[in-house]
C-alpha cells in the first residue's frame, strides 16, 4: 500500500490568487475597520468618545489576507493529492520514545530547580508540570472511555469531583490519611462511573454525549446546593496536605526539612506533589496498556468498532461498557483527590462543563486512543495556556490593556479547527495494533498503514 | 428424524408496528448445509437476526440444541457455539486482520488463538498475507473471507451467513462457497446461508427454504427447487431482485 504516488507539480494561477487577496484585504478591512479599528469608550465625564487601534486591525488583517494566501498556494490550489500516510514513528525511535520522555519527567523538577533556585523553579514545576500531568494523567482516563471504548462522556469532570469532594471530606470529617483516601477516592468514583453507566447503556454517540453531560452538571449543582455537606459555593478549605509516608511539608521539628535536615522551603512539597502526580499519571499509562492486551481491553476497543459484532462473538457488552466507565472514573477519582490535597482548597467552580470539554480537546485533539497523542495535546493547550499568561510583549502590539489570558479560549478554538482540518482523526491517528497472549507473530506497527473509514 | 439442532417455530418479528416476519417455520439438522433465498427485502436478514436474539421475535419459539434461546441475550446465544457473518461483514475497521481473527476467540477468553489461526490461513490463504493490514483497507472479498473466518475462530458448531457472495466477484465467490463446503465436509460444520444469488446456493445446499414477504412459501432439497419451475421463474432467470 504505497501513498507516495508522485504528487503533479503545483500549478498555480498566480494573477486569480492575488486577486483573491486583494478582495480578502477589501472585505475585511469593510468589516473589521468599523468593528475592531474604532472603539467607543467613556472617558473620565462618561462622555463617548471614538479611540483607535490601528495596530489590532492591521494584525487582524495581515492574518486575513496572509492566511488566505497560504491556503490558497498550498491547499486549495493543489490538485487533491493521495492521502499521506499518518504520522508515525519509526520503530527504533517509538522504543526509545517512551523511556526517555519518563526519565525527562523524572530529571525536570531536579534539572529547574538546580538551574533556577527554589523560588524561580516553583512557577515551572507547579504551574507547568504539575498542571500539565494532571490534565495527562485526566487525558489519559477519559481515554480509556472515549478513546478506547467509543463512549463519548461529556460528563468526565464529575468523576474528578468525586475524587476531590471524597478525600476532602472524609479526610477533614475523619482525619483520614491521603494514602489511605487516594484508593477510596477511585472507588468512589468508579462506584459513580457504574451508576452512570447504567442508564446510557443504550445510548450511543449524540445521545450518549447528552445525557453524560447532564450528568456533569447534576453533579456539580449537587456541589453547589447540598450546602450541609459540601458548603455549597464557598467550597472546603483547610484540607489536610499529602505526606512523606506520615512526614508532613511544614515548618515543624517532625517535617520533612527538619527530618531531612534541609532548611524548610515550600519548594520541597512541590516537588513531592510533582512526583506523587508522576507516579500517578505513568500509573494510568501503564494500566492503559496493559488492559490493552487483555481481554478487556480488547472488548472496549472492539465495542468501539462495531457493538453488534461484539454481541454477536459472544461479548457482553453491558459489563464491557461498565466497566469502561468505572475504569475511566476511577482514574478521574484519583486526579480528584490528588487536585483537592494540592489545592488544600476546592469548590464547585473548578468542575463545571468547561472542565470536561478541556479534558475531552485534549483525548480528541491528540488523537483518540493514542497516550502519545493525549501528551503532546496537554502539552500544548495547558501549557500553551500558561506560557499566554506571560506573553507580555503582545502588549507592545495590541495595547498595554491588552490580556492574552483572555484570548484563550479564542485560540483554543482556533487551534481546534485548524488540527480537526489538517488532521481530522487527531494528531496521532495510528492505532497501535496489540500483541497480545501468546501470539507468535509479532505484528510491527510500521507495517499497517491506516486506510479509510 | 432426529432433533433438529436449530428449530425457528412460528416466528413473528416486528420493526416498530410493521411485521417482518410473519409466523417462520424452519429446521436446520445437524451437519447440513440449508440456504434460505429470497428477493431484497423478504425478511432474510431478519430471520437470521431473529435466531441471535436482535431483534427478538414477539411470537413464537426458537430452539438450538433443545435449548429455548428465543429470550437469551445475543452474547449468550453466541455462547452456545453459534456464529455469524452478518449483514454487511461487520468486521472491525480498525483492527488488523490478527485482531480481528482473535476477537473471533473472545469466547473462550482466547484461549486456542494459536491453532484456530492456522485453520482459518489453510481455508483463506489471503488472509495470513494480509495479516497485519487493517481490516478496513481489505478488499470485498477478503472482508467477507475475514468475516468467516472470524466466525470460524469461535469453534462454531453452527455457521449463519447473511449473502457472502454480495458484490463479489463470480470467482471469489466460488472461493468462499468452496471453503464452505469443505467445512461442512471435513468438520461436519453445520451451516445456515442466506442468498439472493440462488443459483450457486442451491447447488451447494442440502435443503433449501424459500422466503417471500416474511413468509417461507418452498422448501425442498437444494436440487428440488433447483428443477422447481416457480423457483427458477422469480429467483434464477433474471427474475426480479
Ligand atoms: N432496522 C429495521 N427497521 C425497520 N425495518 C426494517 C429494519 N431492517 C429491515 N427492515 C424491513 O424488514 C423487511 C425485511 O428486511 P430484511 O430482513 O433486511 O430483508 P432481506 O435480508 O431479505 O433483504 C424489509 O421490508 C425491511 O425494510
Ligand atoms: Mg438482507
Amino acid at each position: 500500500m504505497s501513498h507516495d504516488a508522485p504528487a503533479a507539480a503545483p500549478s498555480i494561477d498566480w494573477s486569480r490568487t492575488l486577486k483573491d487577496a486583494v478582495i480578502t484585504g477589501l472585505i475585511a478591512t469593510a468589516i473589521l475597520g468599523p468593528f475592531i479599528g474604532l472603539v467607543t469608550v467613556q472617558d473620565m465625564e462618561h462622555r463617548l468618545i471614538l479611540q483607535t487601534r490601528w495596530p489590532l486591525f492591521l494584525a487582524l488583517l495581515a492574518i486575513l489576507v496572509v492566511g488566505r494566501l497560504l491556503l490558497q498556494i498550498f491547499v486549495w490550489g493543489r490538485p487533491a493529492k493521495p492521502k499521506r500516510a499518518p504520522l508515525a514513528l519509526p520503530p527504533s525511535v517509538e522504543r526509545i520514545a517512551a523511556p526517555f520522555f519518563i526519565g525527562l519527567l523524572f530529571v525536570f523538577p531536579i534539572s529547574v530547580l538546580f538551574a533556577l533556585g527554589p523560588q524561580g523553579s516553583i512557577k515551572w514545576i507547579d504551574n507547568y508540570g504539575i498542571q500539565i500531568l494532571i490534565y495527562i494523567m485526566l487525558g489519559w482516563g477519559l481515554n480509556i472511555v472515549v478513546g478506547l471504548a467509543g463512549l463519548l462522556d461529556l460528563g468526565y469532570v464529575a468523576f474528578y469531583a468525586v475524587g476531590a469532594y471524597s478525600y476532602a471530606l472524609l479526610a477533614k470529617t475523619f482525619g483520614l490519611s491521603f494514602w489511605v483516601l487516594l484508593p477510596l477516592a477511585g472507588i468512589l468514583a468508579s462506584f459513580w462511573g457504574i451508576i452512570l453507566g447504567f442508564p446510557v447503556l443504550r445510548l450511543r454517540g449524540d445521545y450518549l454525549a447528552i445525557v453524560t453531560l447532564a450528568f456533569g452538571e447534576i453533579i456539580r449543582l449537587i456541589l453547589i446546593n447540598w450546602v450541609d455537606f459540601t458548603s455549597g459555593y464557598a467550597g472546603i478549605s483547610g484540607i489536610p496536605r499529602p505526606t512523606l509516608f506520615g512526614i508532613p511539608f511544614n515548618a515543624s521539628d517532625n517535617g520533612f526539612a527538619a527530618t531531612f535536615g534541609l532548611e524548610f522551603s515550600p519548594i520541597h512539597r512541590t516537588i513531592f506533589l510533582y512526583y506523587l502526580i508522576l507516579a500517578l499519571a505513568l500509573l494510568t499509562a501503564f494500566v492503559t496498556t496493559k488492559l490493552r492486551r487483555l481481554p478487556i481491553g480488547r472488548a472496549w476497543e472492539a465495542l468501539r468498532e462495531d457493538e453488534i459484532a461484539c454481541r454477536s462473538l459472544g461479548i457482553n457488552t453491558t459489563t464491557t461498557k461498565l466497566t469502561a466507565f468505572a475504569t475511566g472514573a476511577m482514574f478521574a477519582g484519583f486526579a480528584g483527590s490528588f487536585f483537592a490535597a494540592r489545592q488544600g482548597f476546592i469548590s464547585p467552580e473548578s468542575f463545571t462543563f468547561m472542565e470536561s470539554a478541556n479534558i475531552l480537546a485534549i483525548v480528541v485533539l491528540g488523537g483518540m486512543g493514542s497516550l502519545w497523542g493525549v501528551v503532546i495535546a496537554a502539552v500544548a493547550l495547558v501549557g500553551g495556556f500558561e506560557l499566554m499568561r506571560e506573553m507580555d510583549f503582545l502588549k507592545l502590539i495590541f495595547g498595554t490593556d491588552f490580556d492574552p489570558t483572555q484570548y484563550r479560549t479564542l485560540l483554543f478554538g482556533a487551534a481546534m479547527v485548524g488540527i480537526m482540518l489538517w488532521k481530522p482523526r487527531g494528531l496521532i491517528s495510528t492505532r497501535e495494533p496489540t500483541a497480545f497472549l501468546k501470539e507468535r507473530k509479532a505484528v510491527s506497527g510500521s507495517l499497517v498503514t491506516e486506510g479509510h473509514g | 428424524m432426529t432433533e433438529p439442532l436449530l428449530a425457528v417455530r412460528g416466528v413473528e418479528t416486528y420493526y416498530g408496528n410493521i411485521i417482518a416476519l410473519k409466523g417462520v417455520d424452519m429446521d436446520v439438522h445437524e451437519g447440513e448445509i440449508v440456504t434460505l433465498i429470497g428477493a431484497n427485502g423478504a425478511g432474510k436478514s431478519t430471520l437470521m437476526m431473529t435466531i441471535f436474539g436482535s431483534p427478538r421475535a414477539r411470537t413464537g419459539r426458537i430452539t438450538y440444541a433443545g435449548v429455548d434461546i428465543t429470550k437469551m441475550p445475543t452474547h449468550e446465544i453466541a455462547r452456545l457455539r453459534i456464529a455469524q457473518s452478518p449483514e454487511g461483514r461487520r468486521i472491525f475497521p480498525r483492527m488488523t486482520v490478527m485482531e480481528n481473527l482473535q476477537m473471533g476467540a473472545a469466547i473462550d477468553d482466547f484461549a486456542h488463538v494459536d491453532e484456530d489461526l492456522d485453520k482459518v490461513f489453510a481455508l483463506f490463504p489471503r488472509l495470513k498475507e494480509r495479516i497485519a493490514q487493517r481490516g478496513g483497507t481489505l478488499s470485498g472479498g477478503e472482508q467477507q473471507m475475514l468475516a468467516i473466518a472470524r466466525a470460524l475462530m469461535s469453534r462454531p458448531k453452527m455457521l449463519l451467513l447473511d449473502e457472502p457472495s454480495l458484490g463479489l466477484a463470480p470467482l471469489v465467490v466460488k472461493g468462499i462457497f468452496d471453503a464452505i463446503r469443505e467445512l461442512n465436509r471435513t468438520e461436519g460444520l453445520t451451516v445456515f446461508l442466506v442468498e439472493q444469488n440462488a443459483f450457486h446456493a442451491l447447488k451447494l445446499a442440502h435443503r433449501g427454504y424459500v422466503m417471500v414477504n416474511g413468509v417461507v412459501t418452498m422448501s425442498g432439497t437444494g436440487r428440488e427447487l433447483l428443477a422447481s419451475p416457480e423457483v427458477r421463474a422469480a429467483y434464477l432467470e433474471g427474475g426480479h431482485h
